[in-house]
């Protein structure tokens, strides 16, 4: 995975990965009702390592990720999180709830508190910080997102970009160790995209470890270390960036990139 | 088509803009009170004829309700006679001086006279306490809340009910009556049921099988019993369940009854606006590590319960009418010491019932009238901070 070659690696530097395994899912399967959601998903991400997953709607790659946090439970395997096995133990839930952070398609901002509440509210009342700290915290992200002047209003009051990066921010306000992005830019109108993803990008090069569910192709191709393709609830290739694009080996993904490059 | 118009048009297709079209006022027509007349009441034919209607229903009710209130009303005397029509008063209105003479009586019913002192304490503190917690630029309102639902409840039982050992002599609720009773009442239900009304409701909607049954059946059964029934039941049965020494007192029964009953209520109600929270709030509470009791305190409730004020206030003012049912137990709430005021032979004229009915109109409407406009006000507080 520490490929540096030009050709096959991704755009940007190719992350000193840890050795340490942030993720890990081995036979991982799910059914809603009878339907088979997750089908024998094995997927390894280490420290640091930028994973995009891919694929067409309905081939489980939310479900997946909502996994990693639990906020979809699997039936048959094993989820391990930075050394925790995610089991119906509501402890080991927290625990992992507070490493892990996540950006969702609507945002799902606070409505009722404002933009620095919103930042504030899971340091409080999980980590225990005091409330200056916290807003200390909070501030210093929303710079990093680039909307510090927002702080004191409500989410009802910005735009979906703008939103979508003060999402960005209260996930990064728990200083989680792994993030991840159930298609972050869908819901956003064209012209907001860019600003969300650049956000992304930064975060990328900070050496975050990343999970982004996109569709976004330029975005994979300069940021992810490898590519998931999944499809029918099954991982059914992954490779890096270069070679995903330049020479994809299953049909159907050819397929699908061929519906989504144009 | 000719040719020089097939040029225009063509022209035309591409246009720039060059100048800006400066912002102008509306039309005088859609401003001002002729506007609003225009806009709001005479805006169609049905429109029209049902401010006709209305305006005749209130040029007819209006003048009787004033002249009988005031205009006829009588204003001083000491017995029936001045309020019993004569040849120098022919038509009576309201007869005040009925009220004037019972209206302790209407506020404290039998609490003795000379012990009186304690309910006007009761009635200040309680004041001090509502307006405390209403009030949301109140300083210290963390105080207010302790004040209220600590110490005021605390003081208030000592103050009303007595306690010998600081010298307050112990005062049967049997003699509690009137105002009092009726604010007892409503202040308790009030304050029980929402939350446990919020109780049952995050129960009713719980994963666990046996708390989900559990509340549905509690709310089930309540509400569909009649309030008289649940009075009825926990005044006359309960007794016969429970040995006289143990057996609660007959207006803490009526109390619990009461709670129970409009918390049943209460719980539809907050269901309803927890299920109007979208699922993404619980999933972005859950995904920054809130537990069920933080994500439900800090994130959902509030935003449901700012949705459900309209209902629960709702509740409220039908909770504080439903408070005259405890006349059913032999409590003698305000409306049953008017009931007992107005037979008094000494006061028997054609008006007098009519007036003691007036007076509870008035005191509920009041009530009534002011929690909903507080609801309101509230609401457009709420809805000003977070505008979507």
């Amino acid at each position: 995975m520490n490929d540096s070659s030009d050709s096959h690696g991704s755009l940007l530097k190719p992350a000193k990965l840890n050795t340490a395994v942030a993720v890990e899912l081995v036979d991982v399967n799910k059914w809603y009702g009878d339907f088979h959601v997750l089908r024998d998903i094995n997927l390894k991400v280490l420290g640091k390592e930028r994973i995009v997953i891919c694929g067409p709607s309905g081939s489980g790659k939310s479900t997946m990720i909502r996994c990693i946090n639990r906020l979809e439970e699997h039936q048959v395997g094993r989820i391990v999180i930075d050394g925790v096995e995610l089991t119906a133990d509501l402890k080991k839930i927290d625990e992992v709830r507070r490493e892990v952070g996540m950006v969702f398609q609507h945002f799902n901002l606070f409505p009722h508190l404002t933009v620095l509440e919103n930042c504030t509210l899971a340091p409080i009342w999980v980590r225990k910080m005091p409330k200056k700290e916290a807003e200390e915290v909070a501030l210093h992200y929303l710079s990093r997102v680039k909307i510090p002047e927002q702080a004191n209003k409500y989410p009802g009051q910005l735009s979906g970009g703008q939103q979508q990066r003060v999402a960005i921010a209260r996930a990064l306000c728990m200083n989680p160790k792994i993030m991840l992005f159930d298609e972050p830019t869908s819901a956003l109108d064209p012209e907001m995209v860019k600003e969300v993803l650049d956000t992304m990008v930064e975060l990328a090069h900070d050496g975050m470890t990343m999970l982004v569910v996109t569709h976004e192709m330029g975005f994979a191709r300069q940021v992810a270390d490898r590519i998931v393709f999944m499809d029918e609830g099954q991982i059914v290739e992954a490779n890096i960036p270069g070679e995903f694009f330049a020479h994809p080996q299953h049909e159907r993904t050819k397929l699908f990139l061929s519906q989504i490059l144009h | 088509m000719t040719m020089a118009e097939g040029d225009l048009a063509v022209t035309e297709l591409a246009f720039v803009r060059h100048t800006t079209i400066a912002p102008r006022p509306p039309p005088a027509m859609m401003t001002g009170a002729l506007g609003w007349l225009r806009a709001n009441l005479l805006s169609s034919p049905f429109n029209i004829a049902i401010t006709i209607l209305i305006g005749l229903l209130m040029a007819w009710a209006i003048p009787e309700i004033v002249k009988f209130l005031i205009i006829d009303a009588v204003w001083a005397g000491h017995d029936r006679e001045a309020c019993l029509e004569s040849v120098q008063h022919r038509a009576i209105g309201a007869c005040w001086p009925f009220v004037w003479e019972r209206l302790p009586y209407f506020i404290y019913g039998s609490y003795p006279i000379s012990e009186r002192w304690r309910v006007d304490i009761f009635f200040v503190m309680l004041a001090v306490g509502v307006v405390w917690l209403l009030w949301l630029n109140a300083p210290r309102r963390d105080l207010g809340a302790l004040y209220f639902f600590l110490i005021l409840p605390v003081t208030s039982f000592i103050l009303l009910t007595g306690w010998s050992a600081i010298g307050l002599r112990p005062v049967d609720t049997v003699l509690w009556g009137g105002v009092l009773v009726t604010i007892v009442v409503a202040a308790v239900g009030i304050v029980c049921s929402l939350p446990l009304g919020i109780l049952l409701a995050l129960g009713r909607r719980s994963r666990m099988p046996t708390v989900r049954l559990l509340s549905v059946i509690f709310i089930e059964f309540v509400r569909g019993v009649p309030l008289v029934t649940v009075l009825f039941m926990a005044s006359v049965m309960l007794p016969l369940f429970i040995p006289e020494q143990w057996s609660p007192d007959k207006l803490v029964r009526a109390l619990v009854g009461i709670a129970l009953f409009a918390s049943a209520y209460m719980a539809e109600v907050v269901r309803a606006g927890l299920q109007a929270i979208p699922k993404g709030q619980y999933e972005g509470a859950m995904a920054v590590g809130l537990r069920y009791a933080q994500m439900m305190r800090l994130v959902v409730l509030p935003q449901a319960l700012k949705v459900t004020i309209p209902n629960i206030v709702n509740t409220y003012i039908g909770l504080f009418k439903d408070t005259t049912l405890v006349f059913i137990v032999g409590i003698f709430d305000l409306l049953r010491t008017i009931e007992v005021a107005r037979i008094d032979p000494k006061w028997a004229t054609p008006v007098t019932s009519t007036t003691g009915y007036a007076v509870a109109a008035i005191f509920y409407l009041v009530f009534c009238y002011g929690m909903s406009r507080y609801a309101r006000a509230m609401e457009a507080r709420l809805t000003r901070g977070d505008r979507r």
